[in-house]
């Protein structure tokens, strides 16, 4: 039998590039629909208080305008129910912030009135005149101030086995006890996700109780479950339709404010409306970063071995629901440290509520555990790497079981050659060329190797095409192009023969596109799917062909317009003959994990960075010259695609480590960076060539496919690096990103 | 966005009558500022006369210099030949501001009257003098890691944020203007103003007033010149500080004359005359270029976020002299 050509593992062009770069590719905010309507969202002035008065006559008079939507005059949204006593339950849906429902102001910038019009350009002018008055109150913004009434989240004090919940393994006091240790306070800044693509929706009710929705989200079955719940509607009743995402990096996790009020006010005019978020609400209205304070205290053996960890981590909410993340995990994990400890705080501010940001807690958590390695190695007058190496860790020391797979010292290995490691010198500011200091960083990342249930449905078309369809979105890392070379192999057939449909939740579900776990799910899901409807086509041929009847469904191959058996010849069944009865040749498979393996064994994908850095001495200015980023990630199903991830997640990292800061006055409570001029993240003149490389090795225990993922490690770890190079190029040590010139001059 | 009018000039003295009879009527050029504002609503102009039409893009060099008419585009004027080969340091200065699409747009007369990015001038809620009298300076006590540490007063810290103005004061420009009163010659580090106490005007133009050209006197300053700019990112940003240096040496290396003027410090470009009369005579060595940075942060004071101005300003200035030195 002829080998198939092998599609895993190819380096093929994404399946929806021409779509994506000739404009054809149609995000949410580029549907029309007759009669379209546009909104546009008025936020509060103030951060916590009342509306006491609202005027809306003036924009209800201007031109083109339908109707002003306020807590006034709202329908009654049937699923809002009252705001509930216990924060961590997350109250219905929409978020907890049931918009238009009372007079309460929350945040700075939280929507108090929805202006309706015939255009954009006129909803845009009439939001303007919209006046309120406030009776306000005391608000407070400031962590440094809340963190004095940090608290443990209402998920930790219910169940002490939440990953939450304060953790201590070995002695207690061993950190006291030791005499070589550390201790250190880091800080992360609130980080905006900044995608291209702002949040938009567009809300059309075909009829009062069948909602559509072209929105903005990662996971399609999660929005229409929201919206289903708030308009007490059978979910079957509400389409969501999210073809495209133009980047998301988590901030389309949640159900947002803005989605409920643009359902509601489509309602309210009767006529589907748009409305797309301005960048200045991208950064009050869909999530961020929460800032987060650390400590982190480490203690060692002279010869290099940690003793003891002692972690803790407080991190920023809002007062109307309880984020967590999780900042601590990778601590916990990553390296042989007898005794240990973690303990996770939250505070409650007047800002929105956060939401996961690329990398998310654990790049918070990595930044203060990968800078303590290198200030531990640096007393101890250690390479960082030859630290790391002493508490490798060859079975995980939280769980006190086997890693499933890991290949993170391969990866120290191949990375180190890369970025050329043994030119860094031990003692920092040994290296200048003209007026630049030179150095060299490393850290180090891991992420859960998470895999959970996804249906697909799989159907032979009599023209010869397979099409496969799953309500998972793919918010940018080609997930439609990897489930194409998944399905290619699985069923023998050329890509071009493959049509992989996504982002409706109308179609098989799946969970939402977040935490590394789409190829893992979806893409065994599709496998699954894939070796189902070949088992099918024998099943079909089989009723006319006894051979087939018998057959092992392994022997069952797709060849040149026939279903063909390995072990005999003369077995050809027309593929036209079995698709021909429409409906007929179509499976619909639900796949998730079996048997006991998660219970076994510890299943993580791992990284490492790699950082060259120059540090002007008069300026302060840093500029990463070279990164390295390397992945244990299991197989890789697209080179291309997966080595593109990992340079946006480590041009994100650069973002993190050198400029992205959420700046507060927290006199107003309000945002004095909100837009790309006050905000930075990277240009492309602040990215450098970034080397990608996989390890490439597959684990079986994940999946059949043997991915681990990669999204989340591509970022996890990047910053510290980064900082861990600014050190070795310095001497100092900045523990509060981001590392502006201001820092080092 | 207000509803406004919009007319198109094709004389000048017609588009001026225009903005001086109506004091809500603007002149718009390349609108690369003007239009952010009026969509933020920090600027609402009843009337817009755009003025691309007239004919004011020449470079030309004339008897005594160069003339830049006001509506040459930054990019233009970025590389021009006379202007690269006469005034290399204004082509370095422009080539540092903003994108290249922005540059595209840009003109040299609207660069200079450009606003503040200062963030409590765009923010309609937030206290501002400048784009509210009375109303209160927000960055006085609140985030003011970007503001000037030279000039401000109690009503207003903020800085002006143009890099080709920089240049232009360091290299002794003259700004023509045409208004209802005729023409005059505005030097141009009398064009733009300190905020005292009214921080709302930016500049001395008159109602009505059109920039017209700029003009740059001939000048030895053709090799060792460096405009050196520090930013968190490596192009697309407004400086934290900037620095202009021009200086003109001699085969025994000693400096016959020098020009220096620093950006994103004050409320206008901040010449630097005391610093480059330190240089006179000086050889061109780190050690006169720290003795002339120290001279020229005297009078500096900063704020609760920029005290590290006070030392990123003087290295800026060091490293922009040793550039233009080894140039």
């Amino acid at each position: 039998m002829k080998m198939q050509e092998k599609h895993i593992g190819a380096s093929m062009n994404r399946v929806d590039g021409h779509q994506k770069v000739t404009g054809a590719a149609k995000y949410s905010a580029e549907y029309e629909l007759p009669g379209m309507s546009y909104g546009v969202l008025v936020g509060s002035t103030i951060a916590k208080g009342r509306i006491t008065g609202l005027d809306t006559k003036a924009a209800e008079r201007a031109p083109g305008v339908l109707a002003v939507v306020t807590h006034l005059n709202s329908p009654k949204v049937p699923g809002f129910k009252p705001v509930g006593k216990d924060p961590s339950q997350p109250a219905t849906t929409g978020g907890p912030l049931k918009v238009f429902s009372d007079n309460e102001i929350r945040f700075n910038d939280q929507p108090i009135a929805l202006v309706v019009a015939d255009t954009l350009e006129r909803a845009k002018h009439a939001a303007r005149l919209v006046r309120a008055q406030y009776a306000k109150e005391a608000h407070q913004t400031d962590m440094k101030a809340a963190a004095k009434d940090a608290f443990l989240p209402t998920s930790a004090q219910k169940n002490p086995k939440s990953p939450m919940a304060d953790y201590q393994r070995g002695a207690a006091d061993a950190l006291q006890k030791a005499s070589l240790k550390i201790e250190q306070e880091y800080v992360i800044p609130t980080e905006m996700h900044s995608p291209m693509e702002m949040q938009s929706i567009t809300a059309h009710w075909e009829a009062p109780d069948r909602l559509t929705l072209y929105d903005k989200t990662q996971g399609t079955i999660g929005t229409r479950r929201d919206f289903a719940r708030e308009w007490n509607l059978p979910e079957e009743n509400v389409k969501v339709i999210a073809t495209f995402v133009g980047g998301a990096f988590g901030n389309a996790l949640h159900s947002w404010p803005h989605e409920s009020a643009a359902i509601i006010g489509a309602k309210v005019v009767n006529r589907p409306l748009k409305l797309m978020l301005t960048r200045e609400q991208m950064f009050t209205s869909v999530g961020y970063r929460p800032y987060t304070w650390q400590k982190l205290a480490m203690s060692a053996t002279p010869d290099g071995k940690i003793t003891a960890i002692s972690h803790e981590s407080i991190g920023q909410t809002s007062t109307y629901e309880e984020f967590t993340e999780s900042t601590l995990a990778q601590t916990r994990m990553m390296y042989q440290a007898p005794s240990l400890s973690t303990r996770y705080r939250i505070a409650a501010l007047n800002v929105g509520t956060p939401i996961w940001m690329r990398g998310p807690g654990e790049a918070t958590g990595a930044f203060a555990l990968e800078s303590a390695m290198d200030e531990m190695a640096h007393l101890l007058k250690l390479d960082p790497l030859e630290f790391r190496l002493r508490n490798y860790t060859d079975q995980d020391p939280e769980r006190n079981r086997p890693w499933s797979t890991k290949y993170l010292k391969e990866c120290y290995q191949m990375g180190a050659e890369r970025i050329g490691w043994s030119q860094r010198k031990l003692e920092p500011g040994a290296v200048r060329e003209g007026d630049w200091l030179i150095g060299y960083g490393m850290g180090v990342g891991t992420f859960g190797a998470h895999r959970g249930s996804a249906h697909v449905s799989a159907q032979l078309l009599p023209d010869g095409t397979a099409v496969l369809q799953c309500a998972t979105t793919d918010i940018g890392p080609g997930t439609g192009t990897a489930m194409t070379q998944i399905a290619a192999d699985a069923l023998g057939l050329p890509p071009e023969k493959i049509r992989f449909e996504l982002g409706q939740a109308s179609f098989p579900q799946s969970g939402s596109q977040g935490g590394s776990s789409t190829v893992n799910t979806v893409g065994q899901a599709v496998q699954d799917a894939c070796l189902a409807l070949k088992d099918k086509l024998r099943e079909l041929a089989g009723a006319g062909n006894p051979a087939f009847a018998s057959a092992k469904k392994e022997d069952v191959a797709l060849a040149s317009g026939y279903l063909t058996l390995g072990s005999n010849a003369a077995a050809r069944v027309p593929l036209a003959d079995l698709t021909k009865q429409p409906g007929a040749a179509l499976v619909n498979v639900e796949s998730k994990p079996t048997g006991n393996d998660g219970q076994q064994y510890s299943m993580y994908s791992f990284s490492v960075h790699f950082a060259q850095v120059a540090v002007h001495v008069l300026t302060g200015e840093v500029r990463v010259r070279k990164l390295v980023s390397g992945a244990d990630a299991g197989t890789i199903i697209n080179q291309k695609t997966a080595a593109n991830q990992m340079k946006g997640g480590a041009v994100g990292g650069i973002g993190m480590a050198l400029m992205e800061h959420a700046v507060i006055d927290d006199r107003y409570g309000r945002y004095v960076t909100k837009d790309f001029a006050d905000y930075h993240v990277p240009v492309q003149a602040d990215a450098p060539a970034v080397e990608v490389f996989f390890v490439n090795q597959p684990d079986y225990h994940v999946n059949a496919l043997g991915t681990k993922g990669i999204g989340e490690i591509a970022t996890i770890g990047v910053a510290p690096a980064i900082a861990n190079a600014v050190f070795n190029a310095t001497g100092k040590r900045v523990r509060e990103l981001p590392i502006t010139p201001d820092k080092l001059v | 966005m207000n509803q406004f009018q919009y007319v198109r000039a094709t004389k000048a003295q017609a588009a001026i009558d225009v903005v001086a009879k109506d004091p809500n009527a603007k002149f718009i050029a390349g609108g690369t500022n003007l239009v952010d504002l009026m969509k933020r609503g920090v600027v609402t102009p009843q009337k817009l006369v755009d003025i691309n039409r007239l004919p004011l893009a020449k470079i030309e060099t004339t008897g005594t210099g160069l003339r830049l008419g006001a509506l040459a585009l930054n990019s233009t004027v970025a590389n021009d030949a006379q202007v690269r080969a006469q005034h290399p340091l204004l082509a370095l200065a422009l080539n540092a501001g903003a994108s290249p699409q922005l540059r595209n747009m840009a003109t040299v007369g609207g660069n200079m009257l450009q606003r503040t990015r200062c963030t409590y001038f765009y923010d309609l809620t937030m206290p501002c003098n400048k784009r509210q009298p009375g109303s209160g300076c927000g960055a006085l006590e609140g985030i003011n890691r970007m503001h000037a540490i030279f000039g401000a007063s109690s009503t207003c810290i903020a800085v002006h944020p143009s890099d080709m103005s920089v240049a232009l004061v360091a290299l002794d420009a003259t700004v023509l203007v045409s208004g209802p009163k005729g023409d005059r010659r505005i030097p141009f580090g009398d064009f733009h103003r300190l905020p005292g106490d009214t921080p709302e005007k930016d500049t001395n133009l008159e109602a009505g007033e059109l920039i017209t050209a700029v003009e740059l006197p001939a000048s030895p300053f053709t090799k060792h010149v460096h405009y050196q700019k520090v930013r968190e990112r490596a192009s697309y940003a407004f400086a934290l500080v900037s620095a202009a240096a021009a200086l003109d040496i001699d085969g025994n290396n000693t400096i016959k004359a020098a020009r220096l003027a620093l950006g994103g410090v004050a409320h206008k470009p901040w010449r630097l005359t005391a610093a480059e009369q330190v240089l006179v005579g000086k050889p061109a060595t780190e050690e006169s270029f720290r003795q002339a940075a120290t001279v020229a942060m005297q009078g500096a004071k900063a704020f609760k976020h920029n005290e590290y101005k006070l030392r990123l300003a003087p290295n800026t200035l060091v490293q922009a002299l040793k550039t233009a030195a080894a140039a």
